[in-house]
């Protein structure tokens, strides 16, 4: 990330397990519908990258963090619920 | 992740033990290696200290790391909690613990369905990275009830139980039972299928005291102790009161010692077990106390020291009223040989009491021991308290070889036998005194109801104070009831009488016996006399006559030489 658009997600998913797989399509429908190309998505797989998760504090799987613009948001699960995910990422 | 036993699961089943005392005794060895062990209670029981403890056991003392995983507190309240047990966690963590604050924000945010793969991708790379052999969550309810929907949270928790299995370390989880929900409900039902060994804890108010008892219900391939042991939260942690089995027991001792009474010995076959536990019942005043003091005394009086633990009962009082049968402490108190510590009954809890009186046998070293009575214990707490406390006694003094007389008070002078505290179980000797009231008077009697190893007389002996000490006497039956006191003086005298009498006849009869003897005696001298003189004159007949033949004869020849008369000779001949 050297010039920081204006909207950085992390998405944290364990390899292809059911939930992170439709966390991705999830997120890559919403991003498309609502921000067109304008993000920064990065994905860390937490089964091969233990380390991160524990420095993120990360517990479960999926979960999407906002971290721009900050103040960071953190949400859980599938991102099955859009308005949930909409209305908690501040969009 | 292969373990070091490198057993494979299906094998005999392999035990880690935890370290704690007494529970790898109940567990045979220890929780079930390489599976999973769920811990279930309520708030404050005990779950968290037992996990911990076994976590730091196995860190500290069978080089085996571990991982402690909590949803509840956050790390810093754990090592603060620790070390008020002396479990230095900061320096355990430095290589062989590893602790996972997982603490999930309440205002977390869910978007749909998720997992824990992030939590078990970080407990296996840590797991990895220590090498570790034990793994705790604690507790497992928290996690589970984000998930917010039974059949995720079954399928989470098959998911754990297998990454469990496969990671090759043992596994305990905690979890909180909601009393108020039906068991069906919890997860902890589920969770008790799925493990392979259950622990339950709880912890109650008897009477104001704190209650905890600990019970596994479940053992997949083990044997176990079935029964729920009472547990309490030490210094060092948690132990059970089971912590001295009888296998950590001393030998038992063949030899006696004297209660200080010389009848009682003999009643005993020669007195007490060396280290056994002797217990007194009986209603206020049928001195047990007294008892007690003349055992201590007794030991004294060898060269031993004894400890005298008087609740409620100052030393100067107790000195005072045993000096007037005939105990007296007092000097050796001054030798030191022996102590007496007075305790209040209500100032402490039962608990307290204990680690006082474990101090004492530590410091002053006893060879016997006078808790007067166990049963104050009662008033610092509640009966099963009580039962657990004098249990652990018990089971002390007969570690460190200690003879031990305690007292219970009956609330009643009751002929039940019966005692508040199933202490009784425990003693091996059991001496109950009560009174025993007819024709207006009260009295003392003393029955040995066990004595574990001996052949004790099952004879009720009535039991007497007197400024020499105890003496106990025989006691008579009379229509099938034991007499004592003025009843038993009485039918003494009685006897006394009738012995007098029956002296007498015997004497009467051996002067005429005698008179016979002497009797039959002189007439035989006389028949024997009259035999002699009936001989000699049986002799003087016989020599008279031989004399008369020879006379005659010589008379005869010569007068017929005179007439020289052959003819004549024929004549003779015939007559």
């Amino acid at each position: 990330m050297k010039k920081s658009p204006a909207l950085v997600f992390r998405l944290y998913v364990a390899g292809n397990a059911p939930n992170s797989v439709r966390a991705r399509s999830n997120f890559a429908e919403i991003a498309k519908e609502r921000f067109g190309g304008d993000y920064t998505l990065e994905e860390v797989d937490v089964l091969k990258n233990p380390a991160q998760a524990l420095l993120d504090h990360i517990l479960v799987t999926p979960t999407l963090i906002r971290l721009e613009p900050s103040p960071s948001r953190r949400v859980i699960g599938n991102l099955s619920e859009r308005d949930t995910v909409l209305d908690a990422l501040g969009i | 992740m292969k373990t070091s036993t490198g057993k494979s699961l299906s094998h005999s089943l392999a035990k880690l033990p935890t370290g704690i005392p007494g529970l790898d005794e109940i567990l045979r060895g220890g929780l079930p290696r390489e599976r999973n062990t769920v811990v279930v209670g309520g708030a404050g029981c005990g779950k968290t200290i037992l996990a911990l403890q076994t976590l730091v056991n196995g860190a500290r003392e069978f080089n085996e790391p571990g991982i402690f995983i909590a949803f509840e507190e956050n790390s810093k309240q754990i090592i603060g909690n620790a070390a008020t047990f002396g479990w230095d966690l900061p320096e355990l963590q430095k290589r062989k613990l590893f602790f996972l604050d997982a603490r999930l924000t309440p205002e977390v945010i869910k978007t749909g369905g998720f997992d824990f793969s992030a939590l078990l991708a970080i407990a296996g790379a840590k797991a990895k990275e220590l090498g570790a052999k034990r793994i705790v969550f604690d507790s497992i309810d928290i996690l589970l009830a984000l998930l917010d929907d039974p059949s995720a949270e079954r399928q989470e928790l098959f998911s754990l139980y297998h990454w469990l299995l496969e990671s090759g370390m043992t596994g305990i989880l905690t979890a909180k039972d909601d009393p108020l929900l039906p068991v069906e409900t919890g997860h902890t039902n589920h969770m008790q299928f799925m493990s392979d060994c259950v622990i339950r804890l709880d912890h109650s108010l008897s009477n104001r005291t704190s209650l905890r008892n600990l019970w596994v219900m479940k053992y997949r391939g083990s044997s176990f102790s079935e029964n729920a042991v009472p547990m309490s939260i030490g210094d060092n942690g948690l132990e059970l009161s089971h912590s001295l089995s009888a296998g950590q027991q001393v030998p038992a001792s063949k030899i006696r010692v004297s209660s200080g009474v010389a009848r009682l010995d003999t009643m005993l076959g020669g007195g007490y077990f060396q280290g056994s536990s002797i217990l007194i019942t009986g209603a206020p005043g049928t001195s047990k106390s007294t008892l007690s003091a003349a055992f201590a005394e007794a030991a004294c009086k060898r060269g031993e020291r004894a400890l005298y633990i008087s609740f409620d009962e100052s030393a100067s009082e107790l000195i005072r009223n045993f000096s007037s049968v005939g105990i007296r402490l007092q000097p050796q108190i001054t030798s030191g040989k022996l102590r007496i510590h007075s305790i209040q009954a209500d100032g402490c809890s039962a608990k307290q009491h204990y680690e006082t009186i474990h101090g004492l046998l530590k410091s002053f070293k006893p060879s016997s021991l006078v808790i007067d009575p166990l049963t104050a214990l009662i008033k610092s707490g509640g009966e099963e308290i009580a039962q657990s406390i004098t249990e652990r006694l018990m089971r002390l003094s007969k570690s460190l070889g200690i003879t031990t007389v305690n007292t219970s008070l009956l609330n009643s002078a009751d002929e039940q036998e019966s005692t508040p505290i199933q202490i009784s179980t425990i003693a091996d000797t059991w001496i109950h005194l009560t009174y025993q009231v007819r024709a207006g008077e009260r009295n003392r009697a003393l029955t040995i109801v066990k004595s574990r190893g001996t052949r004790h007389s099952n004879q009720i002996r009535e039991l007497m104070l007197s400024e020499k000490g105890i003496t106990l006497s025989d006691t008579y039956a009379a229509e099938g009831e034991v007499l004592m006191g003025t009843m038993r003086w009485q039918k003494e005298q009685a006897e006394v009488a009738d012995e007098e009498l029956a002296q007498c006849e015997i004497e009467r009869k051996r002067i005429e016996l005698e008179t016979t003897t002497l009797e039959l005696e002189s007439r035989l001298k006389m028949l024997q006399q009259e035999i002699k003189v009936k001989k000699a004159e049986q002799q003087l007949l016989l020599r008279t006559e031989q004399s008369r033949k020879t006379l005659s004869a010589n008379y005869l020849k010569s007068l017929l030489r005179k007439r020289d008369a052959e003819a004549a000779q024929s004549d003779t001949l015939k007559k």
